[in-house]
């Protein structure tokens, strides 16, 4: 275990019910407690889980348990699953210095299609989302999941890229520990999807 | 997967708080656990049940709270340590039997309820605070403030309960019940259960017969002899701490959520000089000197609570009676409305609280920053109404039942009830369901909705519960129904499962909570032997199942009841693959030019179809669409097709 540059790291995992959030939550958490950190996960759940908006927030620290809720402004990091979500997150929880990892791919809210009023423009949502962020990696997930065979990882695509910004500390072991814990009959899949993410991340 | 019982003492692990609950139940030994499933309290007995063979317990999702813990306490009676697990709702359901037990006493093993409370409702129907109830009632009641003591407390209240005699309650809140966090494991012991309700008549044994209740004066003095002693006890319990310095500015008494959210206020003001914290941990009956010493530290005292001011009211009524040479405290929290005895509590709640109170200045981004979240447009970031999940037998069946009462035309309605389809109130359902409150309540107002046409009342009311429901509160109102001749149609949206708390097994399913084979008590022929007229019909065929809600509507007079059957989507998925492939023709959607006014996308509203707006025609979004085949039912053009996959 590594002291951490900042204590704690707050990371909000941000998406809709249904996408795997808590599941992205879990693996990062995981595979940090294994590596000695403290990890306190705060998640929405419940009827949330039903094309609700969603979110997590995971807190690390190498010095103590933190509570499970990040206050109003104080992410360093934002995983996006979906750019709708990960707006409203910045919205509450960004800063000047906070780096985004997003999937731009949209997922329609039932309001979105029959208010009339549309999904937003994605060029002009994405231009938002970088404009609140330090510093932007823009990571075609869901696209390059469908390609590997099966559109839920896009989740370890997405992991996959947050741990090549370099921002949180994880050891290729550490992760790939987790994956054959937690996901034993399709450990290729993921591990592919996982490398994919890195080398889309790298590229930014 | 790993398991809660996993064998490695010392270790580090990361568990929510309800499986940290668990395990420590599995270190205090416990050989029985009951529990009826709510959020957030579920994984107590989920996780439990998955280990149960192996560590030779006994775990069992009961038909409702009540029974889990009678049947809890018998094991008790009988030796052996029993967990009982609910939330705030199953307290209120167990509330009679509680207010015995405390004077009957439990048996020669410990008995702990473990009551999960949900501030902010994320997924309840109220946020009633739980923590009064051991004032109220006289039990002993603990709260943990992280997820290491929500481990650590159990074997602990074990310890307490059969000392003293008496049930224990500990209370967590959605925010460590259902947060995850370090835990380091201890042993589980070997324990040999060996069960026997032994039968002394001699008052000073450790359990004398009868178990009674009776002479209840005697027995109410007793139960608060003991709780004085109790109030010894945790006088030196290490899960009340002080933390800060010696002369503070302000002292933050807390517990539960409240303690790790101070924490991280004190912190994030540093203020750690300046702010002395008093944990609590053991709550009920209160720690009178420990509290006492504390005020002293302080003039100005802060509750920093969830929900309900319960320290708050306790420790100003206590200090209110405090010896002369005492000096008075300021006192700030509700009662000055520097926080919310609702909703739920946060860090950004406590911060400002404290800085209303002392003045230390907090902006938790810059200037610069506020103005870019203020320009954010609103339809950018436009709420998410909830729905059902894509391929949800519910959404076919508020279509049946939607269209069979716009049909009668005699305005019609819905009484609903505690499930994925109280979602009903809002668009998922189509606004159908217009009384929602606890677990029977819809079968309850319709018997009386039902007996209201001697008043000239003509509307059809139709009672909507889930499976889960029906057996757990849903028997007795159909009983009522048939017997006085009340006129309302009860729905049975039969899943198949326990399925808004995470599929848990009923009485109606084939498997018990230890995977054993169960005795499936069959729905129809319950309703049947009631004397009700019983339809059965699969939601997903639109036509028949709207034909027959009709016609149960219409007739005249009785309770009756219409099984809407199929499995829960997210069950469906785990086992089989997709059955259709789904398309639309673009030849055939006419768009906003249709007739329909969009039907499929405005009003049946899956969230697996999307309106292009650029094409004017609706789409399938093949990430979302499970592809159950419904929507093309109601296509009127017929535009969308389904494909049966061989």
């Amino acid at each position: 275990m590594n002291k951490l540059a900042k204590d704690p790291i707050n990371v909000v995992v941000a998406g809709v019910g249904g996408q795997g959030n808590v599941m992205v939550t879990l693996v990062l958490g995981n595979t940090l407690v294994h590596d000695g950190y403290f990890v306190t996960i705060g998640e929405t759940y419940g009827a949330s889980q039903r094309g609700g908006s969603v979110m997590s927030h995971l807190k690390i620290s190498a010095e103590k348990q933190y509570s499970p809720l990040i206050p109003e402004g104080q992410a360093d990091i934002v995983l996006g699953m979906e750019p709708v979500e990960t707006l409203r997150v910045l919205k509450s929880y960004g800063n000047q210095n906070v780096v985004t990892v997003v999937n731009p791919r949209p997922i329609h809210a039932v309001d979105f299609t029959g208010s009339g009023a549309g999904y937003p423009d994605m060029r002009e949502l994405l231009a938002q989302i970088t404009g609140m962020s330090a510093k932007t990696y823009i990571v075609e997930a869901t696209g390059e999941a469908q390609k590997l065979g099966n559109s839920m990882l896009a989740n370890m695509i997405l992991i996959g890229a947050l741990i090549q910004t370099g921002l949180v500390t994880i050891s290729r072991e550490a992760i790939e520990k987790t994956i054959v814990d937690m996901f034993p009959k399709a450990v290729k899949e993921n591990i592919a999807a996982l490398s994919k993410g890195r080398e889309l991340a790298a590229k930014q | 997967m790993q398991y809660i019982d996993i064998d490695a003492p010392g270790s580090n692990q990361l568990f929510i708080g309800n499986e940290a609950m668990a395990r420590g139940a599995l270190e205090a030994g416990i050989g029985w656990a009951s529990a009826y499933p709510g959020t957030p309290s579920s994984e107590i007995l989920g996780s439990l049940a998955e280990v149960a063979k192996k560590r030779g317990i006994y775990v069992e999702w009961s038909v409702n709270e009540k029974v889990a813990i009678e049947a809890g306490a018998a094991a008790s009676y009988a030796g052996i340590r029993s967990l009982v697990a609910m939330k705030m709702n199953g307290l209120n359901v167990v509330i009679d039997f509680l207010s015995t037990i405390v004077l009957s006493g439990i048996g020669k093993k410990g008995l702990v309820l473990m009551v999960g409370d949900d501030p902010a409702a994320h997924s309840s129907s109220n946020e009633t605070d739980s923590r009064p109830v051991s004032k109220w009632l006289d039990i002993p009641l603990v709260e943990p403030g992280d997820f290491q003591e929500a481990k650590d407390m159990i074997p602990y209240l074990y310890d307490i309960s059969e000392e003293f005699g008496t049930i224990c309650i500990l209370r967590s809140v959605t925010r460590v019940a259902h947060a995850r966090g370090n835990i380091r494991l201890g042993e589980i012991p070997k324990v040999v259960h060996k069960a026997r309700f032994e039968q002394y008549f001699d008052p000073a044994a450790p359990m004398p017969t009868p178990i009674m209740c009776v002479p209840s004066s005697f027995r109410h003095m007793f139960q608060h002899m003991r709780l004085d002693k109790i109030r010894e006890k945790f006088e030196t319990s290490t899960y009340n701490k002080y933390v800060g310095p010696e002369k503070p500015d302000l002292l933050i008494v807390t517990s539960g959520s409240g303690w790790l959210y101070s924490q991280d206020a004190v912190n994030a003001l540093k203020a750690e000089n300046r702010i002395g914290i008093l944990k609590l941990g053991t709550l009920w009956p209160l720690p009178e000197k420990l509290v006492k010493s504390c005020l002293s530290k302080a003039d100005k005292v802060l509750f920093i609570e969830e929900t309900d001011p319960f320290l708050e009211g306790v420790i100003m009524e206590f200090a209110a009676g405090f010896s002369p040479e005492s000096k008075r405290n300021l006192f700030y929290g509700n009662h000055t409305r520097h926080l919310n005895s609702f909703g739920e509590l946060t860090p950004d709640a406590v911060i400002k609280a404290i800085t209303g109170v002392l003045d230390i200045p907090y902006a938790p981004r810059d200037a610069d920053y506020m103005k870019k979240v203020e320009a954010v447009p609103q339809q950018y970031v436009m709420d998410r109404l909830l729905t059902f999940c894509p391929g949800c037998p519910h959404r076919a069946s508020f279509w049946a039942i939607k269209n069979a009462l716009a049909m009668d035309g005699r305005h019609g309605f819905v009484t609903g009830d505690i499930g994925c389809y109280s979602m009903a109130l809002g668009p998922a359902g189509f606004f159908q369901t217009r009384t929602h409150q606890c677990m029977g309540a819809g079968a309850g107002l319709a018997n009386g909705f039902g007996q209201l046409h001697r008043f000239g009342f003509d509307q059809p009311v139709v009672s909507v519960v889930g499976d889960s429901t029906f057996y757990h509160s849903i028997i007795p109102g159909l009983v009522n129904g048939v017997h006085n001749h009340s006129d309302f149609t009860l729905v049975i949206l039969d899943n198949g499962a326990t399925a808004m708390t995470g599929f848990q097994p009923h009485p109606g399913t084939e498997l018990t909570a230890m995977g054993e084979p169960a005795a499936q008590i069959s729905m129809e022929n319950i309703c049947r032997a009631i004397g009700a007229r019983v339809e059965v019909c699969d939601p997903f065929d639109l036509k028949s199942t709207t034909r027959t809600m009709l016609s149960m509507i219409e007739q005249k007079e009785g309770a009756r009841v219409a099984i809407m059957r199929r499995t829960c989507e997210l069950v469906r998925q785990k086992k089989e693959e997709k059955p259709y492939k789904m398309k639309i023709d673009p030849e055939k959607c006419l768009g906003e030019d249709c007739g329909c006014n969009r039907l499929c996308t405005r009003v049946f509203r899956c969230p697996g179809l999307i309106w292009d707006p650029v094409a004017g025609k609706t789409k399938i979004d093949e990430v979302i669409c499970n592809e159950c085949g419904v929507c093309a039912d109601i296509c009127p053009e017929g535009a969308i097709t389904r494909e049966a996959v061989a």
